[in-house]
Order: structure tokens, then sequence, then C-alpha cells
């Protein structure tokens, strides 16, 4: 502790020296004072950012920059067992079997009246295009679904105001209508379409996708929905209009501009309830992890509702854009539409209110595959001048300010929602992608803190060889000149990130599961119930936990090749104390239960002999005790199933 | 406050070896320990936690036994058996030691009479393991002990 505080004594004056020119840092005992929680005391905010190529989501506390937990959701996590215990692997397949490791993107909360409400935390898969529910009373992941007719789900997963929807978007064109697939990359512009997602989303958080929008073969990049007077319109950047499928850094970057698509999402619902468009080919997996069994379950549905713009009006509408927008936020007063156009020399604030105004008097430059082109000086509201170059991201204080990150200058621009011209600038290290600002994109935004999601880090730590995690940099935006407060480095690649006041989640957390209501299929719920079955090869072990020894402990009659079970019950009825569980020579995982819990592992034992297995979590001072023997015989063996603890 | 506890423990553990082959020296010495703890009379004979006056009993109640022996079976008998020592204590004559009162204070806050009962310190050298918080209603507490009640000799 001394030697932290020291060091930021002795570092925050360097930097601050460093740095003094560009920045106006605050003093340093003044920053050092700001992110301080001392021990035993909480953050203001939950961080949840996305792990990027990890496929998790770690979780900081904001603004001291601890890393509270990584919640396991795309990738298998070698920590609890995810992905590897029986109850869990439901959780990562998919249409194309069991999927191991993804790429997570853009967390989002849900949301009540434009407001994050701290339920449910969602986020994309890129790769293999999915969307998670994450349950904050849990920090589980309790539903993944898998968007068909998609490729590279990047504009996702944003949601509708009352989190009516999550949606989603191709990032990558792809042949989609019915019939053959099998063409030439090169007839990219006559064979390959993208859609757009909408996953209905129902009380309890269900999700399940409600209807797809078949739209121009462009790549779809990211989105927002509209809120307050836009509520019930999504909005979607494009890139690549020029349709190229090669070499797309420069046959991607000749047309001045690309489009944001604004999709009415309100009437497409309408359309889908009065059963309009028609049902197409969309194999895709939706997995449930069910909290009384403690178990997922994955099915595989094979139809989707498929909307098209060119049969039906007045779905969605493009509204031209310099030049290959990135990132589209919108306002917390709903009025505008911002793009970032990482390769404009301004930043295009459109007007919701003149959008509508143009499509009434179907003020169209064009129409392309259905859909009508707007006018752009029919419907620009400003050109934000000197932002940066390169914009990505925009987000909001609610004080009518508005940030944006420049990639290439490596700066977060500040300018005003009233004169739209920059106000402060501020350097950081190094080129930021996402920011974000608690309930930065909802319609009242905590403001406070701005955190900047750097892509590159290089000197800012202590090095670690050639990869290096992440650096995040904690920026104070309660005055008029913002303040670099921290940096903090973060696990993966956090693309976007959300927060939320700490006590909008904390209200609801769940501390044990409660072994009365565990209705998992092998729970066993005292130590009398324990019992090892067999049938045929298979071997179920009914096994409890309870500090500070399992039962049984010693099970013999087990024979080489058997397929074994373990069904571990933890019966501690109390917060925070897991039991883990590892056997010698296991090829799976190892098993981390909570209190309450039940989890399997499945063990194919390989040779004769005595193994033994443990308790991997200091439990107790007896934790060393905790431990049994299986004897495993040899393949037709006669040694009878025996078990026991104690005798 | 966990070095203090280690030490206590050690200390405890160093009594309970010294005294080991006299009983009454091991009863003379928590009298002993138990002037320096701080609590009230009250608390060292009923306990520390929800109960602060002495719980009333009537007839034994056979439904409430009945209860009492399902939620003992889910959430004790993995360390207390009712004729034997196991993890913890024998309990079927736990109310020949110890008072009603005493023991749903015990089922109710085991992690304070753990670490602040000098009773239920020395205890811990003795078997160990600290009882864990099952985290019980006190209506469930309540079941379990007429449930031991039942089984009491």
């Amino acid at each position: 502790m001394k030697s932290v505080l020291f060091g930021l004594i002795v570092a925050l004056p360097l930097v601050f020296a460093q740095c003094s020119k560009k920045q106006d840092l605050g003093g340093n005992s003044e920053a050092a004072q700001k992110v301080y929680v001392a021990p035993g005391e909480h953050d203001e905010y939950y961080g949840f950012m996305s792990g990027g190529y990890s496929g998790q989501m770690p979780i900081y506390g904001i603004p001291s920059g601890r890393h509270l937990y990584t919640i396991p959701i795309f990738s298998q996590a070698p920590v609890n067992g995810y992905g590897y215990s029986e109850e869990t692997k439901p959780m990562l397949e998919t249409s194309y079997g069991f999927v191991p490791w993804g790429d997570a993107h853009h967390p989002e909360l849900s949301q009540t009246e434009g407001v994050p409400d701290g339920r449910w935390i969602f986020i994309n898969e890129n790769n293999t295009p999915r969307i998670a529910r994450i349950d904050l009373s849990t920090f589980k992941t309790v539903e993944i679904i898998e968007i068909p007719n998609s490729a590279g789900n990047h504009a996702s997963s944003f949601v509708t105001p009352n989190t009516e929807y999550v949606t989603a978007a191709t990032r990558f064109s792809i042949p989609i209508e019915d019939g053959n697939k099998d063409v030439s990359i090169d007839s990219y512009a006559e064979n390959f379409d993208g859609t757009l997602s909408f996953i209905k989303v129902a009380d309890e958080g269900e999700m399940s996708i409600d209807f797809q929008i078949l739209v121009p073969g462009y790549n779809y990049d990211l989105s927002h929905a509209g809120k307050g007077p836009s509520d019930g319109w999504a909005f979607y950047t494009t890139y690549n209009t020029e349709q190229a499928n090669t070499l797309l850094e420069i046959n991607a970057s000749k047309n001045d501009k690309d489009f944001i698509a604004a999709v009415n999402w309100k009437k497409a619902a309408e359309y889908a309830a009065q059963g309009k468009g028609k049902m197409v080919e969309g194999p895709h997996a939706h997995n449930t992890f069910d909290k009384k069994t403690h178990t997922a379950t994955s099915e595989i549905l094979n139809k989707v509702r498929m909307l098209d713009p060119r049969e039906l009006e007045g779905l969605i509408y493009f509204l031209p854009t310099p030049k290959s927008p990135h990132g589209v936020d919108v306002d917390p007063s709903g009025r505008y539409i911002v793009g970032g156009g990482k390769l404009a020399t301004v930043l295009p604030v459109h007007s919701f209110d003149k959008m509508i105004t143009a499509i009434e008097n179907e003020d169209y430059e064009t129409i392309i595959d259905g859909v009508p082109v707007l006018n752009y000086e029919s419907v620009i509201h400003a050109e934000v001048k000197n932002a940066g170059l390169g914009p990505l991201h925009t987000e909001f204080d609610g004080k009518g300010n508005a940030y944006t990150t420049a990639f290439i200058s490596s700066e977060i621009v500040k300018w005003s929602l009233e004169t739209f011209e920059v106000t402060d600038r501020i350097d950081t290290y190094y080129s930021p992608g996402h920011l974000m600002i608690p309930g930065g994109d909802s319609k009242k935004p905590w403001g406070e803190y701005l955190v900047a999601l750097n892509k590159i880090t290089k000197d800012r730590y202590l090095p670690t060889g050639p990869e290096l995690f992440h650096s995040a940099q904690l920026i104070d935006i309660s005055g008029e000149k913002m303040k670099l407060l921290l940096d903090f480095p973060t696990d993966g690649e956090p693309h976007y990130a959300q927060a939320i006041p700490a006590e909008l989640v904390t209200e609801n957390q769940v501390r044990f599961y409660k072994l009365d209501d565990n209705e998992h299929e092998y729970v066993t719920k005292s130590e009398k119930a324990t019992k090892v079955e067999r049938d045929g090869n298979e071997v179920h072990v009914y096994m409890t936990a309870i500090r500070s020894h399992f039962t049984p402990d010693n099970i013999e009659g087990i024979r080489v090749g058997d397929e074994v079970y373990f069904h571990l019950t933890n019966l501690e009825q109390d917060w925070d104390l897991p039991h883990g569980f590892s056997i010698l020579g296991a090829n799976n995982a190892e098993l981390l239960v909570m209190p309450g819990e039940t989890l399997t592992l499945k063990w194919t034992p390989q040779r004769a002999g005595i193994i033994p297995f443990y308790c991997t979590d200091f439990c107790s001072a007896l934790h060393q005790e905790m431990q049994g023997y299986v004897r495993v015989s040899p393949k037709g063996s006669k040694t009878p199933i025996s078990f026991g603890t104690g005798k | 406050m966990n070095t203090h506890s280690i030490f206590a423990i050690i200390v405890s553990v160093f009594f309970l070896a010294a005294c080991s082959s006299g009983e009454q020296k091991e009863g003379s010495d928590t009298s002993s320990s138990s002037s320096k703890s701080g609590l009230t009379q009250f608390q060292e004979k009923h306990g520390i936690g929800p109960y602060t006056e002495k719980i009333e009993l009537g007839e034994i109640d056979p439904a409430l036994v009945a209860d009492g022996d399902k939620i003992f079976e889910q959430n004790c008998s993995a360390c207390h058996k009712i004729d034997e020592r196991y993890v913890g204590p024998e309990l079927g004559n736990v109310l020949n030691r110890r008072s009603p009162t005493f023991v749903m204070n015990m089922i109710l806050n085991p992690d304070a009479m753990v670490k602040k009962h000098p009773e239920v310190r020395a205890m811990l050298a003795q078997y160990y393991t600290p009882m864990p918080n099952q985290n019980l209603s006190q209506d469930q507490a309540r079941a379990v002990l007429e449930y031991l009640r039942s089984e009491t000799k």
C-alpha cells in the first residue's frame, strides 16, 4: 500500500511534468484523491468492459480501476469451469457445433425509459454471430442466441429504450437469400446482402429473433437506437457502399459518403406482427441457463422472419454520411444523430426532425434496393470542424456536451451540442477506440467520468513482453476542462464499455444459491443422499462438499474407460464459500462450485491405480485435508462399487 | 483481528493441551477466560446472537420435530451426528450441556460465537473446523432445536 502511494506521489508529478504542455492535469494530489477508494470502501460505479477477443466481460470499479471480476460468456473459462462443466457446455453450442472461444464486442445495459436499469447486460459475439444476456443479480450468462443470416455481428448489442429489442447487423455481407450460396466472391454486387436483426426481449429477459430486414450488401458497422422524439427508430452505420470484396482499405474508401441507415423499428415490428415478409432458412442456436436446475440447454431453431424493404414501405432510409462512418450515437435529447466518419474531416450531426421532414417530402437522392436515400443537405444539422483525426465514437454527459474519440490524433475532443464547436481536447495514450461515460449513450447520462478505451498501450506500464493488456484512461469530465485522473490496464481488448451507479446493481445481488431451490437433476442435498451409481460404463457420483470434506471421499469400483460424472453439490449456505474440485489426469477441467450450486465434471480414467482428488479453493483452515481417493481397477475387473466418508 | 484470533487459538490449544488430563481444570480454565471476555453473564450462558432473552419451550411438538429432522439432515448432518462426534460434537446430548437459547444462537450466529465466546473458541481447538453459517431462519433453527430436544437422552 505504502509503495503504491509512494508510486503515485512519485509518478504523478512526472506525468504532469511530461504532459503539462498539452494537458490540464489536476494537481497530483487532487487526481489521486479522486480515484482513491479506501480499503473496505466501494467504487461509485460498476464498469462493464468488453473483453474483446477474450470473449468475456471483465468488470472494473470506477473510479479506482480495480478489476472486480470477469464474467465468462463466449469462451470457456479456466476459473470456474464455464464451458467445461456439463451444465454450462450447452451455452457455447451454435449451429456450427461447440465454439469454445468467441470475440466479444459491445456491452449494453438493459434500459427502462431510456435509462440503464441494472437488470441485465447484453453483449455481442462478432465472429459466430450471437448475443448474450447476463443476469446482474448473479453476474452469470443466462442466455445466448445465435443470429442467422449474418457474418461478423458487429453493430450489436444495442437496446431500444425499454429493452423491447436488442439489435444486431451483418458487418460482412454474404449471399443470404435462399438458394445457391456457392457463388464467386467477385459476384459481390450481384449476390451479397446484409441483414439487420431485431431480437425481442421478453419481460423476464428471454430473447427470440422477431424479424430480420434484408438490406443492400454493404458493411454494417455500429448502431444505436433513437430515444425521446426518435424512439421507435434505430440507426446503423454502413461502409463499403462501394461493394468491394478485396483490399477494402483502398477499395472501400473511395466514396465521399456512405450511409447511416435509419430503421423505423416500430413499423417493422407491426409488419412482423401482421405476418408480413416471409419465413426463411436461418438455423440458429438458442441456449438458456435455468436458474433452478443450474443447467443450460441448447436448441436449434431453423426459420426466421425476413422483411424486405423492396416489398414493405417505410421500413428504412439512408442518410448520406461522410466518410466510412464507424460509430453512430444519438444524443440524450434524441434529436441528433452523430456519425463518426473515420476518414472524414468533419463530424457530421444529423437532425432527427429534418430526417422526418425529408421523409415526408420524399426528398430522395435515389432509391437503392427499396431503400430511399435522403438528401444530405436536407438531413445534416451541423458539421463539427476540427474534431480530430479519425473520429470514431461519441458519448454525452447530459449537460449539453459531446465527447468524441479521435483514433489517429489520439485524443478526446469535447464539443457543444448548442454551438457544435469544439470546446476542449485532451490527449490519450494511445489511440482511443470507444469511450464510455456512465449512462453516456442513454437518455440520462450520469456524467462525471469518462473512460477512454485505448487500443495501443506501448510504454504506459511495466512491459510484459510483446503482448500487453490494453490501456484505459479515466478522465474527469465534471468541470469545463477534462482532466486525466488514472491509467489502468484492461484484460483483452475492451471495445465498448458501460457503467452504472453501483447501488442499481448491488441491491439485487444474490449471495448464494438456496439449496432448497436447487432442482438440478443430480443434486445431492444431504450426505445421506450421496451415492455412486453405475449404468453400463457410465458412473454417476452424487457428491457433496462442505468445510472441509467431500462425501463420498473414498470411491472404489471404477474401471479404466468408464465415463465418470462427478455431480458436486456445495452444501454451504453462506456467502463466498465456494469449493473446488479437481482430479488427477482430468482431461477436461476443474470445477468451482458456489454454495447451494451443483456442477458436473466428466472424467474418463485412463490408468488403473489410486487417483486422488481435492478441493482447489482454499475454503478453510483444513482445506488441505479436503481430499479423497478413487480406486480405478483395470477394464473388466469385478471390484464392486463402494463409497463413503469417515468410515 | 485475524492475528488476534489465531493468537487466541494458539493460546487455547496450549491451555487445552496443558489441561487435558483433568476435566475440573478445563472447567475452571474456561471460566477464568470468560471473565476477561467482555461478554454479559447472559451471553456467557446463552450465547451471542439474535436471542437476548431465554426462549420458552413447551411440550415437544412432533410436527416441528419432523421439520427439524429434515432441516438437520440437509444443513447439519454433514458435520454433526446425534450419537457420535463427527466433524463437530455429537448432538444427542447437547441440551444437557447447553441451554436451548445457547443452541439457537450457535446455529444462527456461528461466526461471532466462534470468534467471541470463550467456550466456543476453546472448542475450535478441539474440533478444528469452525461451524459454518448455514443461514437458517429463526423458525428453521427452532425446528432443529425441537428435533434435538426429541433426540436428547
